[in-house]
């Protein structure tokens, strides 16, 4: 009885703690894309809260906290109120099957993951694909054209782009014979980089498309049609105000980071340090723990770095060079990379 | 703690009566085929329980194809429900009880 | 444990496929069936089929619920009307229900000793498993299947698709 209570106890504040940290990283993500996207407008960014503009996300929060929680009178109340509810708790459960350090054990209990999952990657797919409710419901419940019309893209956008994200993944899969992540990263953690998925597992293609899938999944530029502001105003959180704003929109933020996480524990080898075991005794014991979750937070950020820069270089695609580009390239090109993949896995065994 | 196998086939026997019960009593088209869905997952439930009772996969697979044949489904019938929609511009069943426009 | 998940899920399951009987807008039909899917996937993996809770998931409520909501935006479908139609079916539809209902429950419940008991972690079907029936002994119906698919895309294109 006793471990159980330990067991309990460290789950949750694991839980706590990764939740924290989380949610302060999509506030400062927040941040990042405004500096950076500034920078390459050749602006400052935001200044003048704190020490380098560092503050701004505790001022934003506070004012979104702040303003009135306006309800317009002709919405679908429960519908209307659910939906942000929707996005942001599945763009905050996928976090929990993610190893992000090594499994290493304190009473039992392994620090470095929340649970350990037998088909973690399908948790993920799973709770990805529950998202999509959250930006259908609160167009249709906002009874506003522009919402309809963004929610109505945005769910045929991901549908279209799930298939292709779904396949690029089975190749991972394919060469790995498992679903649970920690097999998934252990495999490519024995020579750095030349045994990442991406590289060394020869999957650059599937990396391609579930790069490109993942922009489309999390409506990011150039797929950003859903809420395309010269088009349809806000697309689908035209109607939102508020904390319920601020859901949809720490909801877009924290899906970025989650594409960025399994891309990286599919493809670039989760929390294994790149240079692989060539410095096996660096550091003491406290260094051989956080290490791992430094190389996993560093790989992130080079994510969300490259979702910034593409959104400051790229414009948007216009809708039907977006449906066909999934539909016409990006799939058969998944479905290409999974039969090559398992010839080969065939004859090499 | 144990639940017994009978429960999880009464819930299953529920499912399926409601399911059956809406098919029947829905106007909606959209509700009636997701009336059907409801019997499908109804009858999986029993599968995936029986499953378990004998400690064999087989059932499970039988899930596995209801669900590839119940997604097939809904692709087409969908695609038959926009069809109707456009040539007719209503979903009340007792409106579409003719095979001329 | 066991029977507190199963009671809680067992009710959710029941109350979804109430409301689904129960309200008239297709959305919150199809809101409440989502709500009875994702429930049954929680139901199989205290049966201990885990890959088949998640494909549930991602199958069920994650496409084809999705599809059935994105035709109800895209029709705008409204509330329901009563019709001549519905009265008939109430009368035949509620106590053939109730029968149907009298009949399963009470064969499964006569036969219940038979069935035995569930427990928590006492059998799990892994992939590895399933998959080693689906390709080995099953190889030609999962190819047939893959064919059913195909001919339902090219059917639900040509249906979709507008006349010029």
């Amino acid at each position: 009885m006793n471990q159980f209570l330990i067991f309990i106890l460290l789950t949750l504040l694991k839980i706590a703690v990764v939740t924290v940290v989380f949610l302060t990283a999509v506030a400062y993500t927040v941040l990042l894309e405004r500096k950076l996207v500034g920078r390459i407008q050749n602006r400052w960014g935001p200044s003048r809260v704190g020490p380098f503009g560092l503050m701004q996300p505790l001022a934003d929060g506070l004012k979104l906290f702040l303003k009135e929680d306006l309800m317009p009178s002709a919405v679908e109340r429960p519908l209307f109120i659910l939906a942000p509810i929707i996005a942001l708790g599945c763009a905050l459960t996928s976090i929990a099957v993610m190893p992000y350090g090594r499994d290493i054990r304190w009473h039992g209990v392994d620090m470095f993951q929340i649970a350990n999952i037998n088909v973690g990657l399908l948790v993920i797919l799973g709770v990805t694909s529950i998202g999509v409710y959250g930006i259908a419901l609160s167009g249709w419940s906002s009874n506003n054209k522009y919402s309809l019309l963004g929610s109505l893209r945005s769910t045929a956008q991901m549908i279209s782009y799930e298939l292709a994200l779904g396949l690029s993944v089975i190749g991972v899969v394919l060469r790995t014979g498992s679903l649970n992540l920690r097999d998934i990263v252990n495999l490519q953690a024995t020579h750095g980089v030349l045994s990442w998925n991406a590289f060394g597992g020869v999957q650059i293609v599937a990396f391609f498309i579930y790069l490109t899938a993942a922009f489309a999944e999390t409506n990011r530029t150039p797929f950003d049609l859903p809420e395309a502001e010269s088009e349809l105003t806000a697309g689908y959180h035209t109607e939102y105000s508020s904390m319920k704003f601020a859901m949809f929109f720490m909801a877009e933020y924290a899906n970025m980071i989650n594409v960025g996480a399994v891309a990286t524990l599919l493809f670039l080898g989760g929390w294994s340090s790149p240079f692989g075991h060539l410095f096996p005794d660096f550091g003491g014991p406290i260094v051989h723990a956080l290490l791992p979750v430094f190389w996993f937070v560093a790989k992130i950020f080079c994510f969300l770095f490259l979702y910034v820069w593409v959104r400051g270089t790229l414009p948007r695609f216009r809708y039907d060079q977006l449906m066909g580009f999934g539909w016409k390239f990006l799939l058969p090109l998944a479905i290409a990379n999974v039969v090559v993949t398992g010839l080969v896995l065939a004859v090499h065994g | 703690m144990s639940v017994p196998i009978a429960w999880y086939l009464i819930l299953s026997a529920a499912l399926f009566s409601i399911g059956v019960c809406g098919f029947l009593i829905k106007r909606n088209i959209i509700s009636i085929f997701m009336s059907i869905e409801l019997m499908l997952n109804a009858v999986n439930l029993a599968f995936v329980a029986f499953a378990n009772r004998w400690h064999q996969v087989n059932g499970q697979i039988f899930v596995f194809f209801v669900m590839v044949v119940a997604a097939a489904e809904a692709a087409v019938g969908l695609a038959i429900i926009i069809a109707v929609f456009r040539s007719r511009n209503t979903l009340n069943v007792d409106q579409i009880d003719l095979m001329k426009l | 444990m066991h029977l507190a998940l199963f009671i809680i899920f067992g009710l959710l399951c029941l109350g979804g496929a109430l409301n689904l009987l129960l309200q008239r807008h297709p959305i919150n039909s199809a809101l409440s069936l989502i709500v009875v899917m994702s429930s049954l996937a929680v139901l199989y993996l205290l049966l201990g089929a885990e890959f088949l809770a998640l494909a549930q998931i991602i199958v069920y409520s994650g496409a084809i619920m999705v599809l059935f909501v994105f035709v109800i935006m895209l029709l705008n479908a409204g509330l329901e009307e009563k019709t001549h139609g519905s009265r008939a079916a109430y009368l035949a539809g509620i106590p053939g229900m109730l029968a149907l209902l009298g009949v399963l429950g009470g064969t499964f419940f006569t036969l219940r000793s038979s069935f035995g008991s569930a427990r928590l972690g006492a059998y799990l079907a892994t992939t590895h498993d399933l998959a080693q029936v689906l390709f080995r002994n099953l190889l030609l119906p999962f190819e047939v299947t893959s064919i059913l698919i195909l001919v339902a895309i090219l059917g639900a294109v040509v249906l979709a698709r507008k006349e010029h």
